[in-house]
């Protein structure tokens, strides 16, 4: 009964959920939007057991003095102080000490994060566009060809040389003819899959989510 | 001598009336070439009316909608009387007031009456509808009506999407049945399939941990839940050669669904003594303090086998990177198209979008799971071949096939 139980609301709710995808009506429109808000209700739930794994996680480091302890304290830090910030609702100089403590000390970390790709795409793109086959070096050419048409320097390149095709042309047909056919094909495949997978958690054939039993 | 007085006033009085009749009757006369000419100009002001007004509920909608269309003025466009715009009206009652409820440009054929407050309309009740056209007079067009608008109970448009969607489901069902009348169905090697057991060996033999990263999806998407089947695949592998698994979660509920895969997978196999429940924990809902989070461990703990399945984003090539940096043997797999270039160029063994869903079926090689892949495969076939019927059909000007599978 308790494994029966999910797979039984599974079914009925995702049948209903199919169903409603193929009824425009205002009742079927409603149901959605309150199953939305049920999705949010049980998320907003699910935090809590996040934030108590986060403290004990973080309490344990820190009380047994682990190494990187340092780390773990300045996350309990930052978690009590942008807790208190947002319950208190503490205004500051021109916004809100929450606002004031995401927008100055977050988003600048998560731009530096962010800014972290550039430097793993060079040393990505070094270790993998090497001649070693002829596939390797197909890629080569390509990934060569699609970085200088993206620049000016590709389009001075060709056309200072009198070439009449030039190199953004070619850049443009890559990107356009062979590359958006593949990214078509594996977007069908994950399609049919997404379906497959679907059908599979309706008929409760696939029970992973529910811890694999 | 007083009613003399009396009498000569009132001849006064009727002779200055009949002055003032005579007067304006002469000027009448005197004008009325002027006042006809003045009245025919203006009513060669007046623009063409806008015609064929029709008026019927939106279709395909959940209702409180009703969609106005007409044959804009012939004086729309140029002419003497060139249109400035149409004002689309409305009552409740044929004999109504018409109230103006939009106004819209020149060129305009067709109005949806949806709007909220004041103008809303409401279902299951009687409107009538007219058309003015402006221009530097106005004309209207006759009034139709009654119509009413209400929701639609099938959406008429996605017709062909229920088809495909009950086709599909019939071939599952069809080769389920196969497999379980013992049909062997043949399913290709997937590489990074193959390597997890390898992988984890190699784990156990340098005794240092495995990294399994569930990727920044929900508990409820596809992906998702494909990667938690491969995690309970590499927990029972961990929780039989006693390796440690560390898996940092993006959301708390993935956490939680992670966490009962871990210990399900430790008691399957007799070793519920093992599992660590803090070994799978929660990380942080952003992306890129997850990413960071999650290089931290790479780093620290240096992890011999890094499994990257689930959904990922921008953060894809920094976890991969971190991961390669490390020393660690990769194995990813998403279904974001635009992830995969920097998955490939950065790991080991890449799962391509549909191979992860694949997963389940290729591990647990269950009849059930089997069959339902083998649809799949058959159901890209009948892509393949509308595919190429839609296109050379078009291209000879025949496009009843496209047509056929335009939704929306």
């Amino acid at each position: 009964m308790k494994r029966q139980f999910p797979l039984v609301i599974t079914f009925c709710v995702g049948l209903f959920m199919f169903v409603q995808f193929f009824v425009p009506h205002e009742f079927s429109a409603r149901f959605y939007q309150q199953a939305l808000r049920w999705m949010l209700i049980i998320g907003v739930y699910a935090m809590a057991l996040g934030i108590m794994s986060l403290w004990m996680s973080h309490y344990r480091k820190v009380k047994a003095r682990k190494e990187g302890w340092g780390f773990s304290m300045a996350t309990l830090i930052g978690f009590a102080c942008m807790f208190i910030f947002g319950l208190l609702n503490i205004t500051g100089v021109q916004e809100t000490l929450y606002e004031t403590a995401y927008n100055y000390v977050m988003v600048p970390v998560m731009s530096a994060m962010f800014a972290l790709l550039a430097f793993f795409i060079a040393s990505a793109a070094y270790r993998a566009f090497r001649a070693r086959t002829v596939t390797a070096t197909v890629l080569l050419l390509a990934a060569v060809v699609v970085m200088l048409g993206r620049i000016p320097l590709g389009e001075f390149l060709t056309f200072h040389f009198g070439v009449k095709l030039g190199i953004p042309q070619l850049c443009d047909w890559i990107l356009y003819i062979p590359n958006m056919a593949s990214k078509r094909a594996i977007t069908l495949g994950i399609g049919l899959g997404s379906i497959a997978m679907s059908v599979k958690i309706l008929l409760g054939v696939e029970r992973s989510y529910m811890g694999g039993k | 001598m007083e009613g003399d007085k009396g009498m000569a006033t009132g001849e006064r009085r009727k002779r200055s009336h009949w002055h003032l009749l005579m007067l304006i009757l002469s000027l009448s006369l005197g004008l009325s070439p002027v006042m006809a000419q003045e009245l025919a100009e203006e009513e060669s002001l007046l623009p063409a009316p806008a015609t064929n007004v029709k008026a019927v509920d939106t279709p395909n909608d959940p209702g409180e909608s009703i969609t106005i269309t007409w044959t804009p003025s012939a004086d729309d466009g140029g002419g003497r009387n060139d249109v400035v715009g149409y004002d689309v009206m409305r009552a409740e009652r044929a004999d109504g007031k018409f109230e103006v409820i939009k106004a819209l440009g020149p060129g305009t054929d067709r109005y949806a009456d949806k709007e909220f407050g004041d103008h809303q309309v409401d279902n299951f009740k009687d409107y009538y509808y007219k058309i003015r056209t402006r221009a530097k007079g106005t004309s209207y067009s006759a009034a139709i009506g009654p119509v009413q608008a209400r929701g639609q109970w099938f959406h008429s448009k996605k017709k062909v999407l229920l088809v495909a969607s009950l086709l599909f489901c019939f071939l599952v069902y069809y080769f389920i049945a196969q497999s379980k009348r013992g049909k062997e169905l043949y399913v290709r090697p997937i590489g990074g399939i193959e390597a997890v057991d390898e992988a984890i060996g190699r784990a156990t033999e340098m005794g240092k941990p495995i990294l399994y990263v569930l990727g920044i999806g929900v508990a409820s998407e596809v992906a998702t839940i494909a990667s938690f089947t491969i995690l309970g695949r590499v927990a029972k592998k961990t929780a039989e050669y006693q390796s440690k698994i560390i898996v940092p979660c993006f959301d708390p509920l993935v956490m939680v669904v992670a966490q009962e895969v871990v210990k399900n997978a430790y008691s399957d196999v007799g070793r519920p003594d093992v599992y660590d429940e803090k070994n799978i924990f929660y990380v942080t809902q952003n992306q890129f303090p997850y990413a960071a989070a999650v290089n931290g461990i790479m780093l620290r703990e240096k992890p011999a086998t890094n499994f990257l399945l689930g959904r990922f984003a921008a953060e894809s090539l920094i976890l991969a990177e971190a991961g390669n940096i490390a020393g660690a043997i990769q194995i990813s797999g998403t279904d974001r198209v635009d992830q995969l270039p920097f998955f490939i160029t950065a790991c080991d063994y890449t799962l391509i979008g549909e191979e992860l869903y694949a997963a389940s079926a290729y591990l647990s090689k269950e009849p059930l799971q089997l069959g339902a892949l083998k649809a799949q495969d058959w159901s890209k076939v009948a892509i393949m071949v509308f595919l190429i019927l839609g296109a050379i059909t078009v291209s000879f000007g025949i496009s009843w096939v496209v047509n056929l599978f335009s939704v929306g």
